[in-house]
């Protein structure tokens, strides 16, 4: 077995609403969640908007400090990390953001955006410029370009860059929220085919967060998805894919369209009814249940925990669908949530 | 032997086409000169049918539905024809425009929370889409269409919904209003402009059965504009591929994914990551999208086709490679036609 690159346990997160003191709430984004990343591979965390996955990626680096559990980066607690401690850790773990047009800064050129990492952690002194090529290199982009500012390059490119810049202190761990969804597809497999070679050169663990199905069974080895702020299903991708035993899975699984007019025109999709709870009053019991059609009068009273399904699957459901029955792909008979 | 045909590939067909698009072309006038966004599109689309246009980000796909709407801004020049049934749009003044907009032919369009009023129940502003068109109804009865329509498009309690305002709503709930909008006065034609792309994909899924159940019920025609080709797969009769402002390939559904011609197409298919397949190195497009500015002449693709050569700068003309199907390649009839 390889060492965990971060563990997760018990992790809490939470916002306030409003004002203090006038109506503020509190808003459970991230209820109690455990995850455990092998050194070297992809964990691929899923769910819809508003589940609470990009709160957990900020987590794991402190943007956000989570209010009950315990993040560690190998040996190294990051929860209870102090501040000059916490720089050394961010090193360790780094971020690629969505949208890297936003994330770099325009004024800079690319060969200063590259630089700044280097000089904050005092890597590579006197060969900033060498390395900087090396980088940009590294992710397909032609080293003559680092005079070049954001706007110059095409929004491949800049992620590109992106990348360059978190893999700049050579860290240990990627953090990746939602890479590829601004990228069109034409260059989108460029960036999927780069992050699969820096993993194996480089031995990357990545936390691989994103809302395209299609793109996180391309790249991850295990799968967590996540539903109003828990997980609801984890084990290897392959398993969640085509024997998910989660209704919510088994319904997130069938309503993504596959391109092929045959297949996806004799699928049978789980439409699911209504609309997601608000995270500020979560249902009671499971949290799925008011948009289940399995739902019965224990899903109201008792949250179901994770439990073993057989082949590394875990799986938080009263009534989860029996090992035999077929994956989700196609041959599910059409339910409509009542 | 290579037979070309011309810009109407589907002469052949003898019904009347609702919608006729030729040559149309949409430049826009920028303070660093002209940018051109759609380059000569020509194509029919039929009653009933659900026509698709696909492309990737500058592709001209927007274009040419707001070309078609009259709802560019004022710096772009807009050239061609679009006749619908038989009448030249382009032509039509404002007011005449706005008497076929709305009621013949209506537009979804992504962003249902810019599109929307959010000053006014969604209630009203469907009255208002109706009354615009029909100013003999009483507001009783205008009313009780609006609650009608956010029925017809799944909306659980329409009446109480429909005092509510857009920011009351979620977004699926928003983009059904914006569907129930656009059928309110029971177009023959719904362009529906990415109705999709911002939602997750349960929602997705809900909203894209409404708008086929519509489409049973009203047999208006729909022209989808989309970039994701799943979707495509799942709705379309026929499909438009664009790249760079031009038409790339044109073929009903099923040729176009099992049989694509054009080594655009091809890429695209071979690029995609699949929900129902495993891990598989994805076959990668090469370089990048020109630029609108940087484009070379001829063919648009030629800067990262593996099949380019000297043939490509000369823009290639539609090649007939099946019923109904064409490719804009001097090569189509040399690429190997396997399912990519």
């Amino acid at each position: 077995m390889t060492a965990p690159a971060l563990t997760v346990e018990g992790l809490v997160a939470e916002y306030t609403t409003g004002r203090r003191g006038w109506g503020a709430q509190t808003l459970q984004a991230v209820s109690g969640v455990d995850l455990v990343i092998p050194q070297g591979t992809t964990l691929g965390l899923v769910g819809e908007t508003g589940c609470g996955k990009s709160t957990l990626g900020r987590c794991l680096v402190r943007l956000i400090d989570p209010a009950e559990g315990r993040v560690k980066l190998f040996d190294t607690d990051i929860t209870s990390a102090r501040r000059r401690d916490l720089a050394a850790v961010r090193r360790r773990v780094q971020f690629v953001f969505q949208d890297p047009y936003a994330s770099l800064n325009p004024k800079l050129t690319v060969h200063a955006a590259l630089a700044e990492p280097l000089r904050i952690h005092g890597l590579h002194r006197g060969r900033e410029g060498a390395r900087v090529k090396e980088l940009l290199e590294l992710v397909g982009l032609d080293p003559r370009h680092g005079h070049r500012h954001p706007h110059q390059f095409s929004g491949g490119q800049r992620q590109r860059i992106g990348i360059a810049r978190a893999l700049a202190v050579e860290p240990e761990v990627l953090i990746l929220d939602e890479p590829v969804s601004a990228l069109d597809v034409s260059v989108q497999a460029g960036v999927i085919n780069l992050l699969a070679d820096l993993q194996e050169e480089l031995r990357l663990t990545y936390l691989f967060i994103a809302h395209d199905l299609a793109v996180v069974r391309q790249i991850s080895d295990q799968v967590a998805v996540m539903y109003l702020g828990r997980i609801v299903e984890q084990g290897p991708a392959d398993t969640i894919f085509t024997q998910p035993r989660h209704p919510y899975t088994q319904a997130l699984l069938s309503a993504v369209p596959v391109p092929d007019p045959r297949i996806q025109r004799a699928r049978r999709r789980i439409v699911l009814d209504g609309d997601l709870p608000s995270p500020l009053s979560p249902p009671s019991g499971c949290r799925f249940r008011t948009r289940c059609w399995k739902a019965q009068d224990v899903c109201a009273h008792t949250a179901p925990e994770l439990s073993e399904q057989g082949g590394s699957l875990v799986t938080a459901c009263h009534f989860p669908a029996p090992p035999a029955q077929p994956t989700a792909q196609n041959q599910h008979k059409e339910v409509t949530a009542p | 032997m290579m037979k070309t045909v011309g810009p109407g590939p589907r002469a052949e067909e003898t019904p009347e086409p609702l919608l006729s698009v030729r040559n149309l072309c949409v430049t826009y006038r920028t303070d660093s000169g002209s940018v051109p966004a759609l380059d000569q599109l020509s194509f029919d689309l039929h009653a009933g049918e659900t026509l698709s246009i696909v492309g990737e980000s500058g592709s001209g796909k927007s274009a040419a539905s707001l070309a078609m709407m009259g709802l560019l801004p004022p710096n772009a020049v807009v050239e061609g024809s679009v006749r619908f049934r038989g009448r030249e749009l382009l032509d039509l003044s404002d007011k005449k425009l706005r008497e076929v907009r709305g009621k013949r032919i209506a537009m979804v369009f992504q962003d249902a929370l810019a599109a929307l009023n959010p000053m006014m129940t969604v209630g009203a502003q469907l009255a208002e889409a109706v009354s615009v068109h029909d100013s003999s109804a009483s507001r009783a009865a205008l009313r009780e269409r609006a609650v009608e329509l956010l029925d017809l498009v799944g909306i659980p309690s329409p009446r109480s919904r429909s005092d509510q305002y857009p920011h009351e709503l979620s977004g699926g709930m928003r983009q059904r209003v914006m569907i129930a909008s656009g059928i309110a006065n029971e177009p023959d034609i719904l362009i529906a402009d990415e109705p999709t792309t911002a939602l997750d994909v349960t929602v997705q899924a809900q909203i894209l059965d409404v708008l086929m159940r519509i489409q049973d019920r009203t047999k208006s025609a729909i022209l989808l504009i989309t970039h994701d080709l799943g979707v495509v797969a799942g709705l379309a009769d026929r499909v438009l591929v664009l790249y760079c402002g031009r038409k790339m390939e044109e073929a009903p559904v099923e040729p176009l994914f099992y049989e694509p011609a054009h080594p655009y197409t091809r890429g695209l298919l071979a690029a995609l990551p699949r929900i129902d397949r495993g891990t598989r190195r994805l076959a990668q497009i090469a370089g990048q999208p020109p630029s609108p500015g940087e484009r070379p002449g001829g063919c648009p693709f030629q800067t990262r086709c593996p099949h380019a050569d000297e043939r490509c700068d000369v823009i290639p003309r539609p090649v007939r490679v099946g019923e109904n199907h064409t490719a804009a390649c001097v090569h189509a009839h040399e690429i190997e036609r396997v399912t990519p």
